[in-house]
């Protein structure tokens, strides 16, 4: 028995565009009957495990697996010698599937085990010896910059530097009366998705391997697959498995070829699961930031340049160091109109953890930086902070400093008039409940020395893979005629991470075919790709495809109406209609035995390069908005932070599913609070100090405040229904409102997140 | 070793069990319910709970010897094949569910609460909650899956 048998979810029959039908899986969800990753099981099952270096920098001169091979249960034990293809690497393949002759991380992976229990496989990992030549890590981003710093990639052209986008806009030395300069940094925050990488390798008779597998995007895990393993595409066979989250964190390779090598080495069916530690080090973190910024403006609050040095970590393999590294420069001077810009990005190798995806790619650090700019720059210019972001807002023709201009709404004034509107909440007189005081039932104050601060902050996000990429989603419809009733089955490789993208796709197809019944089949790699679950992309790309290819399907129905005498030109309610909505005939007579299905490829616009010198381009496809306000008490004596409230008001363009957009502006902002107060991974040359829930924190139900939500729809005339992607720009603008509340409460400069009690303190 | 233990109001047993296993492994991995999550495995997010003898505890931090005897309900055991426990319908109902992972330890843990206080206070329902992590929806629909599931418990009662 295997429990990897995958049905389709059957749908909610009502629930159209604009609706907010009930998740499809939900229930399955809430009983515990939902497959994740580290669910599955299958007969005569092995469990594997991941031998990892302890050190951030080191030379492999040895490596001796024979004791670990003579532990009983112990079925497989495989080094770099066993992998095909050892280099792969989700934008740059430089990273070794077990490493060679040096580890670069602490944390990566040198050798794999599969044995008859997980214990018994750590044992076996325990027992490998290896003899490291132990080397000086490099860890300080802007050091590894240098010409003189060790190079960690020699074979990569440019020393340490994975990427420099430089954005050059307008005047190259312009004048202004007033300039504020700052220094900014942020700290490394890790996804902390609460489904631990996982998945199931099943080797198949035909020598090929299906992987049951939680990622973002299963094409490119199989495209990375294919070639590390050396085996043609039908063989590799990717089945999306439950995923417990991801926000970035799955994008790049995990235990994906580790999986598939012990499978196909001891032709039994191989899990891994990571343990929480293992996952600190099993997927890449968001990119630490040191930034440096010059505004200037005139007397009366008009930009009139920002300067910016943004220099990321990218730890020691590039994953998308180079894309976050653009979007960084690229939205550098945030959501506001600015006739001159000089921004230079870098992304650095480094030993520390390898940095890349998370929700927010590069725009958070940014944001973080600029919207704290803006503040500093208000104070010197006596103004309301609000007012100078509102005289400065990006709109609808603004252009950008790479010159693109915005060519679709951009509400940033409204988004920060709609926050500042809110009611502030009441300042409580007379005894407080310590569970609403900073530090809580820890009972740290009755209220002295607690002070209320406002801060807040607006963000600029893309949508949708940039650059020229080809971002495109493929999208299988198929109506047919099932027990008397007209039945729509969808199928695309679109991996549902929790987003609700499997209700969105069954909302599309009721509203394009107008048809109750869908089945939303499983995502695998039986139909093309979709591209990732991230840049906040899904409903716009794989959305536009699944409408494109109900609209295909929807002719074909036309086509057979109309062999029957039928002059129909739409589908509604089950029925045939014509262009004055007349029923013309039942769906199910019109179809008979027919079964209509379409295959579409579907892109958006194409975007352009950035000009390497002068970063100009038509680079995104989309821009999106948030804003926030928060509200937060904070205990002056103890630096301890209680974020009260938190206001959100962001442009959707269409609110698909308007309770699923409540959900993302919600789970964002609580990543966002996050960076402001409490996560940052700690690393210590190179090595990581708290890779766990107890020191690694994030936010409680105890730490999340009530939050008062405006969702704008205006549309995006290039964007299927005018939607505008969601997820991240939540993420964006509430760290920085946060810290402005913070600053506001306490007067001081905090020029970095998280901001820790020591610097409310110890200032 | 051999480990007896109710589960879900039916005797199971669990055998050549390590001295080193959790409760949570062997729910898991030996008696074919993967209701209970896995998300720390270190007693910080929650996501593991079950009730032993009627309280909630992480799973993950029980020893499964120490279940010798015992009874266990995990979410598996809430509501039954054909309706849902109010609880479980309030989270899906809300939009409370997202990737779901903390799905089923918040809904042990929200069970008990609506049970043992069905008017609970928003910030007694935080403070019951506190220990439940979950990383995708910043909790406000999970608040309101928990106020609705209380008013479903309260109209039962009455
Ligand atoms: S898995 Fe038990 S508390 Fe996290
Ligand atoms: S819904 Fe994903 S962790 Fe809670």
């Amino acid at each position: 028995m295997t429990t990897t048998t995958q049905q389709p979810l059957i749908t909610n029959v009502t629930g159209g565009v604009g609706d907010s039908p009930m998740r499809p899986d939900g229930a399955q969800k809430t009983r515990g009957e939902f497959a994740y990753s580290s669910d599955l099981w299958a007969d005569d099952m092995l469990w594997g495990a991941t031998l990892r270096s302890p050190h951030p920098y080191a030379r492999v001169k040895g490596l001796d697996i024979t004791e670990a091979l003579k532990l009983p249960g112990v079925h497989a034990v495989l080094t770099h010698e066993d992998v095909p293809d050892n280099i792969y690497g989700l934008e740059h393949p430089d990273q070794p599937v077990l490493a060679v002759d040096i580890v670069r991380y602490q944390g990566e992976p040198v050798a794999i085990v599969a044995a008859d229990h997980p214990e018994t496989a750590r044992r076996a990992a325990d027992r490998i010896v290896v003899d490291y030549e132990v080397l000086t890590p490099v860890t300080d981003a802007e050091a590894a910059m240098r010409p003189d710093a060790p190079v960690l990639h020699p074979a990569h052209e440019g020393g340490n530097i994975v990427r420099h986008a430089p954005i050059r806009f307008g005047e190259e030395n312009p004048v202004a009366d007033v300039v504020v300069t700052g220094e900014y940094t942020v700290g490394m925050q890790d996804q902390a998705f609460l489904g631990p990488e996982s998945g199931l390798a099943v080797p198949a008779e035909d020598g090929g391997v299906d992987l049951y597998i939680a990622t973002q995007w299963l094409h490119a895990d199989q495209r990375q697959l294919t070639k590390a393993l050396a085996m043609p595409e039908d063989k590799v066979r990717l089945h999306l498995a439950g995923v417990g989250g991801a926000f970035g964190a799955r994008e790049d390779l995990s235990m994906q070829v580790h999986a598939c090598l012990l499978a196909l080495h001891t032709r039994k069916p191989v899990k891994i699961v990571y343990g929480r530690e293992e996952s600190f080090f099993g997927h890449v973190h968001r990119h630490p930031a040191l930034m440096r910024y010059e505004h200037g403006a005139t007397r009366d609050g008009d930009l009139v340049y920002v300067k910016a040095e943004i220099i990321l970590d990218g730890g020691a393999y590039a994953s998308t160091t180079a894309a976050v590294t653009g979007n960084a420069a690229t939205l550098g001077a945030g959501p506001y109109r600015v006739p001159n810009v000089r921004i230079d990005g870098y992304g650095v190798y480094t030993n520390n953890p390898p940095c890349g995806a998370m929700r927010g790619f590069g725009a958070v650090q940014a944001c973080f930086a600029y919207e704290s700019q803006m503040d500093k720059l208000a104070a010197a210019l006596d103004m309301d902070p609000v007012d100078l972001r509102i005289r400065n807002a990006a709109e609808r023709g603004t252009v950008m400093p790479t010159g693109q201009v915005i060519d679709s709404p951009a509400p940033v004034a409204e988004l920060l008039e709609l926050v500042r509107a809110k009611p502030l909440p009441a300042i409580p007189t007379g005894p407080r409940d310590l569970r609403e005081l900073p530090g809580g039932v820890s009972n740290t104050t009755h209220g002295e020395g607690v002070v209320r601060g406002v801060g807040y902050g607006v963000g600029i996000k893309n949508v949708g893979f940039s650059e020229g990429f080809d971002d495109y989603s493929t999208a299988r419809v198929r109506l047919e005629v099932i027990a008397g009733e007209p039945v729509v089955s969808v199928h695309t490789a679109a991996a549902e991470v929790g987003q609700g993208l499997v209700t969105l796709k069954a909302q599309i197809a009721r509203t394009e075919l107008g048809v109750q019944r869908v089945q939303i089949q499983p995502s695998n790699t039986f139909v093309g790709s979709a591209g990732s679950s991230s840049a906040s992309r899904q409903s716009y790309v794989t959305g536009g495809a699944v409408r494109a290819a109900c609209e295909e399907v929807r002719a074909g129905v036309l086509e057979l109406a109309a062999a029957r005498g039928f002059a129909a030109t739409g589908l509604a309610g089950g029925k045939v209609v014509s262009a004055t909505n007349e029923v013309l005939a039942d769906l199910v007579d019109v179809l008979g035995d027919e079964v209509v299905e379409r295959t579409v490829e579907w892109r958006h616009r194409p975007t352009a390069p950035l000009d390497p010198v002068t970063g100009q381009g038509f680079a995104h496809v989309q821009y999106a908005f948030a804003a926030h306000r928060a509200v937060v008490d904070v205990d002056v004596e103890l630096g301890l932070v209680r974020v009260v409230e938190l206001a959100c008001a962001q442009d959707v363009g269409r609110a698909m599913n308007p309770d699923a957009v409540l959900g993302q502006i919600q789970g964002g902002s609580a990543q966002g609070l996050g960076l402001a107060v409490m996560e940052e991974i700690q690393v210590v040359d190179g090595v990581v100090r708290n890779p766990s829930f107890t020191d690694y924190l994030i936010p409680t139900v105890l730490d999340m405040p009530p939050m008062t939500i405006d969702v704008l729809e205006r549309a995006d005339p290039h964007a299927p229904y005018g939607l505008r992607g969601v997820g991240e720009p939540p993420t964006l603008s509430s760290t920085p409102a946060i810290a402005a509340a913070i600053r506001a409460a306490t007067g001081l400069a905090l020029s970095r997140v998280p901001v820790r009690p020591e610097h409310i303190v110890g200032a | 070793m051999r480990v007896n233990v109710e589960v879900n109001g039916e005797q199971r047993t669990a055998d050549d069990v390590w001295p080193g296993e959790s409760l949570l492994y062997v729910l898991r991995e030996r008696l074919g319910l993967p209701g209970a999550k896995n998300a720390c495995e270190q007693g910080e997010c929650g996501s593991c709970t079950v009730y032993l003898d009627g309280t909630p505890v992480c799973a993950c931090l029980v020893a499964a010897g120490q279940v010798e005897g015992r009874s266990v309900r995990t979410v598996e055991g809430l509501g039954s094949a054909e309706e849902l426990d109010p609880v479980q319908d309030a989270f899906v109902r809300t939009g409370a569910v997202q990737c779901g992972f903390c799905t089923p330890g918040l809904v042990v843990a929200a069970h008990d609460l609506v049970h043992r206080k069905p008017d609970a206070s928003d910030a007694e329902i935080r403070e019951a909650l506190a220990g439940n992590l979950c990383r995708c929806t910043g909790y406000e629909k999970i608040l309101d899956a928990v106020r609705m599931a209380a008013v479903a418990v309260k109209e039962q009662r009455s």
